[in-house]
């Protein structure tokens, strides 16, 4: 698997969504449901949107290129790196972030397994298994590899991510 | 002296938990007006507080970055104390030294404050189960605290902590040599398998990590440092940076004056309205810098005069009997030579700092290990009393010792008096792996003679190695003593004939420890030259290895003239080799060692090591390809830590510690050259990612009652040298340089 990156995918051009003179006019952004009103640049990536405007600090910054997958959100359901789409490439699109994701079995499973050591990188591992299980209900050790490889834990609690999936996955996630 | 006082009295407590709050201690709420009303006397390391509603207030004044610290300290006091743990909120600490010592570091937290902890809980429970008594009138023998309420046995009558807290506040503080502890078997959290603290705020992304901090009115900056270390600047042009919308200046952070310890590097901080549009600023900055000496540093060139260095005598550290002699006399001798690279600590949340100064006082959120030493640091950048630093400190989003240095806290408390402003200094990714205080650079040297059974009669090792000492003084040229004794002065090996000596070597980046520190590096090498005298000598390396270790015995260092500090009182943790010998027997056991058959291009390897007062042995079974590609299928790893406050936790940290050795060993290396460090994100300074970890870790924690030791480093060091032992019964290539992705296995 390699990771989706928004950055340059289809999507309304910037410039026709966007005044011309002075500023950058307003775009309209959806996230977890809700209409917001961006008038900063639309290059902004959209996790730094999330984090330093609209206040939702879930999502982690950790490396600011898609390596990593701290800043993991789910654009129309599906995992997308936030710390390398601009938010241009977002109009239009349902974005949900852990703070809208809703009580989700994954976090029942990893709670049950205890996963978390300093805490960090679990919401973009949650969202990462949680658009996983959407796609997969039932993955194998290898889907699991495959869709789980672009999120660093640096505790090295990978064991238990693997576990805590599986056990989502049971109950139906 | 009692180290508890009743701080009931004060006013300010009162008005923190409502009238008739019960305080043992202070310091229960890390804000700014709390820590103003602190006096600096010493006090205690341990607070607790119970509120009029029945809530138990317990401070945490230890860091939580990963290893529990912050959830198992206060879990101590509140077995102790036989509170309800769902009643229990957890408190944390600003920095302050009433807490007493504050570095979350060197794995000490349990073992510093198991009994501090369990003295403050004895003392609140007696306290109201004293208050009961009065409440009730009978004799205090009658009154027993059980589960957060206090219980009249020939009544049936009870009090919960809540209704007691009031008539408790008044009574003296026992005195802590007649306070009568808990028996083991009544422990009712200790030893048992619970949750962290902010589990269900980590999941549901609520948790606040520094990086999360904000306060009214902040600014954001991103700091451009010195390609090369101690570099200055010669012309900045920031015309560009001050194009980029959001950016409202720069600021120019000056140099650091030797030694560097934690002082701001120095450099120029874009201030902008947004994390983002600081870094944009920045990377529109022209700097030129006067790089300075350090821009001859090239690590290739250095590795090999670390490497010559290494075979020429250096200075003892050790000696036993005369290895000369005995290499003389030896039937076969055995050389060889282990390099390991510089390190970066690479958590995953990069350093960030939030300072506000105002009115002469400097507050700051920050993920910091040592809070105490962001008050030395930001008093000492700022020219302010450390009383006048506030220091809160947030979880951190990974430390593994770089957040004990808290540099980057001294930056933004600069940019904050200078913009009269809070600022939130953020580093990226690449300035965390660039301006790191590396694990250092190891070369070492070593050399067995065996006699005709194949059994060591001789045996001599050097280390060399930019000592973290340079990091605090300068013109450092040997290795600390500390750092000599993780794993080199202190080798458990009965041979004969023994030597240990340190060659010179010099810094040309920041230096500081990382997880484990020089145990990594005097482990690998050490542990696979034991591996390599047992093939040597046709020997299995298990039994080889304990016929190294030697009867079981404690090693008296310290008369065989070894500057040893040991990370403990020598007489409560004596260097054990029984210990030693039983994680390896164990180990051998549990993994099923020489009894498993193993498929086609799988071998396993094994690894003992005592580090930070734990005796940790490991085997690592390997997986090659026949194109070479490296897996771990299983890691089994024995623990003898003396007693666990949590199983699960301690479980947690050996599964994680084969997973950072997965990465250090496998693919870790920071390289410079012409002064600038190479690596910058983690595609060119990878860690281990889910399909590269072990696929599945067994911890086995050996039962004891030994005093408590280390948890969250001694992992790491045996895994590198049972992973390199493994790959050499599975492919007979030996692995002497770390990483391994640099070496051809096939």
């Amino acid at each position: 698997m390699r990771l989706r990156p928004g950055k340059g995918r289809a999507g309304p051009s910037w410039s026709m969504l966007v005044g011309t003179l002075g500023g950058f006019g307003m775009i309209t952004l959806k996230v977890n449901g809700k209409a917001r009103q961006f008038d900063g640049d639309p290059d902004m990536p959209l996790l730094w949107y999330l984090r330093d405007v609209a206040g939702l600090t879930g999502s982690k910054f950790g490396c600011g290129m898609g390596l990593c997958g701290a800043c993991t959100v789910h654009q129309d359901g599906v995992a997308i790196r936030s710390c390398v789409t601009p938010v241009r490439a977002v109009v239009g699109k349902e974005i949900t972030t852990i703070e809208g994701l809703g009580e989700h079995p994954l976090q029942h499973a990893w709670a049950e397994f205890n996963v978390a050591q300093c805490g960090y990188c679990q919401v973009g591992q949650i969202m990462q298994a949680a658009s996983l299980l959407k796609k997969t209900p039932k993955p194998t050790d290898k889907d699991i590899d495959a869709a789980m490889m672009g999120n660093i834990c640096r505790c090295g609690t990978y064991q238990r991510i693997r576990a805590a999936i599986k056990s989502a996955a049971k109950e139906g996630a | 002296m009692n180290t508890i006082r009743n701080f009931s009295r004060r006013s300010f407590l009162r008005q923190s938990f409502g009238a008739g709050a019960f305080v043992l201690g202070a310091g229960l709420l890390p804000t700014p007006a709390r820590a103003a009303l602190e006096s600096a006397v010493f006090s205690p390391n341990v607070f607790v507080g119970v509120k009029s509603d029945g809530t138990v207030l317990i401070v945490a004044h230890r860091s939580e970055m990963g290893t529990s610290s912050r959830t198992m300290v206060p879990l101590i006091l509140a077995d102790e104390m036989e509170a309800d743990w769902k009643r229990v909120q957890i408190e944390q600490a600003i920095g302050d030294p009433k807490y007493g010592e504050q570095d979350t570091d060197g794995s000490h937290s349990i073992r510093s404050f198991f009994g501090v902890m369990q003295e403050c809980g004895a003392s609140a429970r007696t306290m109201l189960e004293q208050a009961a008594a009065k409440q009730w009138n009978v004799p205090i023998s009658e009154c027993k605290a059980s589960l957060h309420q206090v219980i009249h046995h020939p009544s049936g009558r009870k009090l919960g902590y809540g209704e007691l807290a009031a008539v408790a506040a008044r009574l003296p503080v026992p005195d802590k040599t007649r306070l009568v502890f808990k028996k083991k078997s009544d422990y009712r959290y200790i030893g048992k398998d619970l949750p962290i603290y902010d589990l269900a705020e980590i999941t549901h992304g609520k948790a606040v990590f520094g990086m999360d901090a904000k306060v009214d009115g902040m600014v954001y900056a991103s700091v451009e440092h010195s390609p090369v270390f101690g570099g200055k600047i010669k012309s900045i042009d920031n015309k560009d940076a001050l194009q980029v919308r959001g950016v409202s200046q720069t600021v120019v952070i000056p140099d650091f004056k030797p030694p560097h310890a934690f002082q701001a590097l120095g450099g120029v901080a874009v201030i902008a309205d947004n994390t983002w549009a600081a870094f944009q600023g920045r990377k529109k900055l022209k700097i030129a810098w006067e790089e300075g000496a350090n821009a001859s540093y090239t690590s290739s060139e250095f590795k090999k005069k670390l490497q010559t260095t290494a075979r020429q005598p250096g200075k003892v550290v050790r000696n036993v009997g005369n290895v000369d002699k005995g290499f003389a006399g030896a039937a076969k001798t055995l050389e060889a030579e282990y390099y390991t690279p510089l390190l970066a600590h690479a958590a995953m949340e990069p350093e960030v700092a939030v300072a506000d100064f105002r009115n002469g006082k400097c507050t700051l959120w920050a993920p910091v290990q040592n809070p105490q030493a962001v008050q030395d640091t930001v008093a000492a950048a700022l020219g302010i009393d450390k009383k006048n630093v506030i220091c809160n400190v947030t979880l951190l989003g990974g430390g593994f010792g770089r957040k004990s240095k808290p540099d980057f806290c001294a930056e933004a408390a600069i940019l904050s008096k200078q913009l009269n402003k809070p600022v939130k200094v953020v580093w990226t990714r690449e300035d965390n792996i660039r301006f790191d205080y590396y694990h250092t650079v190891n070369a070492m040297y070593l050399k067995a003679g065996l006699d005709g059974a194949g059994r060591p009669v001789a045996w001599l090792q050097r280390t060399v190695f930019p000592s973290i000492d340079s990091t605090f003084s300068v013109g450092v040229k040997y290795g600390s003593a500390g750092e000599l004794g993780m794993g080199f002065t202190d080798t458990p090996f009965a041979i004969d004939n023994f030597r240990a000596e340190n060659g010179e070597a010099v810094n040309h980046v920041r230096i500081g420890w990382l997880r484990s520190v020089a145990n990594i590096y005097h482990a690998f090498a050490i542990g696979s030259f034991a591996d390599e005298c047992a093939h040597a000598a046709g020997r299995d390396p298990k039994d080889y290895l304990l016929g190294l270790i030697g009867n079981p015995r404690i090693i008296d260092l310290k008369a065989q003239g070894v500057d040893y500090p040991n990370m403990g009182p020598i007489e409560t943790y004596p260097v054990d080799a029984g210990r030693l010998r039983k994680v390896v027997e164990t180990v051998a056991e549990r993994s099923g060692w020489g009894k498993r058959a193993l498929p086609k291009g799988h071998g396993m390897g094994i690894a003992a090591h005592r580090s930070f007062l734990s005796y940790i042995a490991t085997v690592v079974e390997v997986a090659v390809s026949a194109d070479g590609k490296i897996t771990i299928p299983r890691v089994d790893t024995v623990v003898d830590a003396g007693m666990v406050v949590n199983p699960d936790r301690v479980r947690s940290q050996f599964e994680g510690a084969a997973v950072f050795g997965t990465s250090l060993a496998l693919m870790g290396e920071i390289t410079a050259t012409a002064g600038k460090i190479d690596q910058s994100n983690f595609h060119n300074y990878p860690v281990a990612r889910i399909n590269e970890a072990p696929a599945e870790t067994h911890v086995y924690i050996v039962n004891t009652d030994a005093p408590p030791a280390g948890i969250g480093e001694p992992g790491v060091p045996p895994f590198a040298p049972a992973l390199c032992n493994a790959l050499f019964a599975a492919t007979g290539k030996r692995i002497r340089e770390l990483p391994i992705r640099n070496q051809k296995l096939v």
